[in-house]
């Protein structure tokens, strides 16, 4: 699959969709839609970035109104990081901002200039997973997947932050992070192989 | 979103001289993008006021000062904090989840908005969202209401953990306005109760910044407990909280703190029930009497009669822990 006629299901979804809605739309409603929205909907506005982004620098023009989360999955393409409710409940957008764990869903990227942030992607050391990673995998940590990369971070962090001295203390520590395939048990076991 | 320009402010009198009505400052960002997202906060501009604040609890004569930008999980850790008011760590502990509280900060706990849910559901009236629109929860849905203190133009309550140890301790807000004037407001008439103008949450002046909070030095750090009730047992709001210290000599109570979170437009101190509980003996039969004195206090709307009993429970379980914490 490396290859280099190797397309992401990804990549195909989005093209052929945008592909698809522009041949739909005649010209001429687009140019009366793009009016109307200049008229109605004030401009963005757009500022320089520069990210660190899993030890890697990255120099961007953004709206000023993304957030973290919109940009490691829409620029930067690190679509590990999930969207679940986009407004702070779920935790499956956490990530670690400075070594801390944050949602990204409600940090604007704006304010990341001289901060350093690590996602999911970033916690492995080239083919070898990170113990937390490879303890999601040993003690079923995991159903869906879904909440699994806020999971993760947030249980690093939690480990770090030493939130591991019962299961009840994990639990109310891992309390930002839903899982609606209820996987917790899961969740818990791998933390306690990891705090061990 | 509505576009918004952004900018980051690296002093106190910078970002006031930047603020303007429609221009809002940015702090932890938990509470106000979430707003921003739904359109229910439609700033022109934000100033990014994270570099400005002091980020440090440090202690006065006679008080502890915490700085505006002191994140809420640096607060429940702070060696000081735990030492000399470890009720607000306990409190700061049961809102929200370890990763909002690594963002949030303590002026922006302070400012937090209602979780009323009509507040949220921007195709109903608010009186509190939209002036005059009414409001839908005196006839709606009223799980999350207040049971004190509210009136015909709204029924929602403040939110927050933290300032419901903050009322209980007796702090104040130190706050710098727009022509760069300092001003010290007591915590209890910070926020609001609706009046006729349910859109203001507080006495906070239009455009000013919160610079502090100091808590007076008080004898509360030996005997105090913070009980939390909700929907579930972490990462929720509270249908009803209870703050309680106790100052004890022997079994015989010096003095009694009590305010609670989840029941009205502000943070909420039972001062009558604070009143009875001084010169009591510390027992089961003197907790029961407080509750009952806040429980004839209290009027439920039709649809919250439960947080009366839930509360007396809280007040009660509250007190007893007190005496084994
Ligand atoms: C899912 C979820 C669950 C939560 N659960 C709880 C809970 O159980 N208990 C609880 O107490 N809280 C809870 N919270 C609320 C959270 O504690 C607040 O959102 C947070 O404290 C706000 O702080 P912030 O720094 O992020 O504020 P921001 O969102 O940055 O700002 C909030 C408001 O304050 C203003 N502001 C900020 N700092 C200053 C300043 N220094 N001077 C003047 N104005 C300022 C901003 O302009 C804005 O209007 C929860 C939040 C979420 C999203
Ligand atoms: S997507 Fe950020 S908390 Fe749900
Ligand atoms: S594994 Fe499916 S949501 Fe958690």
């Amino acid at each position: 699959m490396n290859g280099k006629n190797y397309y992401s299901r990804r990549f195909f979804l989005k093209t052929s969709g945008a592909l698809a809605a522009l041949a739909a739309i005649p010209a001429t409603v687009k140019s009366f839609y793009m009016d109307a929205k200049r008229l109605i909907i004030p401009p963005r506005q757009k500022q320089p970035l520069i990210v660190k982004v899993n030890k890697q620098t990255h120099k961007l023009d953004v709206d000023t109104r993304t957030t973290l989360l919109d940009l490691l999955r829409e620029d930067l393409h690190l679509t590990g990081t999930k969207k679940g409710c986009d407004h702070g409940q779920c935790g499956a957008c956490t990530v670690h901002v400075n070594g801390e764990r944050v949602l990204s869903c409600l940090t604007l990227a704006a304010t990341l200039p001289g901060k350093e942030v690590t996602t999911i992607e970033g916690l492995a050391d080239g083919d070898q997973l990170h113990p937390m990673q490879a303890a999601f995998l040993e003690c079923d940590g995991f159903q869906c997947g879904y909440c699994t990369p806020g999971q993760i971070m947030s249980a690093v962090a939690c480990v770090k932050e030493g939130h591991t001295k019962s299961v009840a203390e994990i639990k109310e520590f891992m309390s930002g992070n839903l899982c609606r395939c209820g996987a917790y048990n899961g969740i818990v076991a791998s933390i306690q192989k990891v705090a061990k | 979103m509505k576009p918004f320009s952004f900018s980051k402010s690296d002093k106190v009198s910078k970002a006031l001289s930047a603020k303007k009505e429609a221009v809002q400052f940015l702090a932890g960002g938990t509470n106000l993008v979430d707003l921003m997202k739904k359109n229910i906060a439609v700033p022109d501009g934000l100033i990014d006021i994270t570099a400005v604040l002091s980020d440090k609890v440090e202690a006065q004569s006679g008080s502890t000062r915490i700085g505006a930008m002191v994140r809420n999980s640096a607060l429940a850790t702070d060696p000081q904090i735990l030492a000399k008011n470890p009720l607000v760590a306990k409190a700061v502990l049961a809102g929200a989840s370890p990763q909002i509280r690594n963002m949030a900060s303590t002026a922006g706990n302070l400012l937090q908005r209602t979780r009323c849910p009509y507040f949220y559901e921007t195709s109903t009236p608010c009186n509190k969202r939209k002036p005059g629109s009414g409001c839908s929860a005196l006839h709606g849905e009223q799980r999350m209401s207040a049971i004190i203190g509210y009136n015909d133009a709204c029924v929602a309550v403040h939110p927050s953990d933290l300032c419901i140890a903050l009322a209980a301790l007796g702090a104040s807000v130190n706050v710098t306005d727009k022509g760069n004037k300092q001003l010290v407001i007591p915590f209890k008439d910070f926020h609001k109760l609706p009046e006729s103008t349910p859109d203001l949450d507080n006495h906070l002046p239009k455009d000013a910044i919160i610079t502090s909070v100091d808590i007076p030095d008080n004898p509360f750090n030996k005997h105090f407990a913070y009980v939390k009730l909700r929907d579930r047992d972490s990462y929720a709001f509270a249908l009803v909280s209870v703050a309680a210290a106790l100052d004890l000599d022997g079994t015989r109570i010096k003095e009694a703190r009590l305010a609670s979170g989840g029941v009205a437009h502000k943070p909420w101190r039972w001062q009558k029930a604070e009143q009875y509980l001084k010169g009591k003996e510390a027992n089961a039969a003197t907790f029961h009497a407080a509750a009952a004195i806040v429980a004839d206090e209290v009027k439920p709307l039709p649809g919250n009669g439960f947080k009366k009993v839930m509360l007396m429970g809280a007040i009660e379980t509250a007190l007893q822990h007190c005496l084994t914490a």
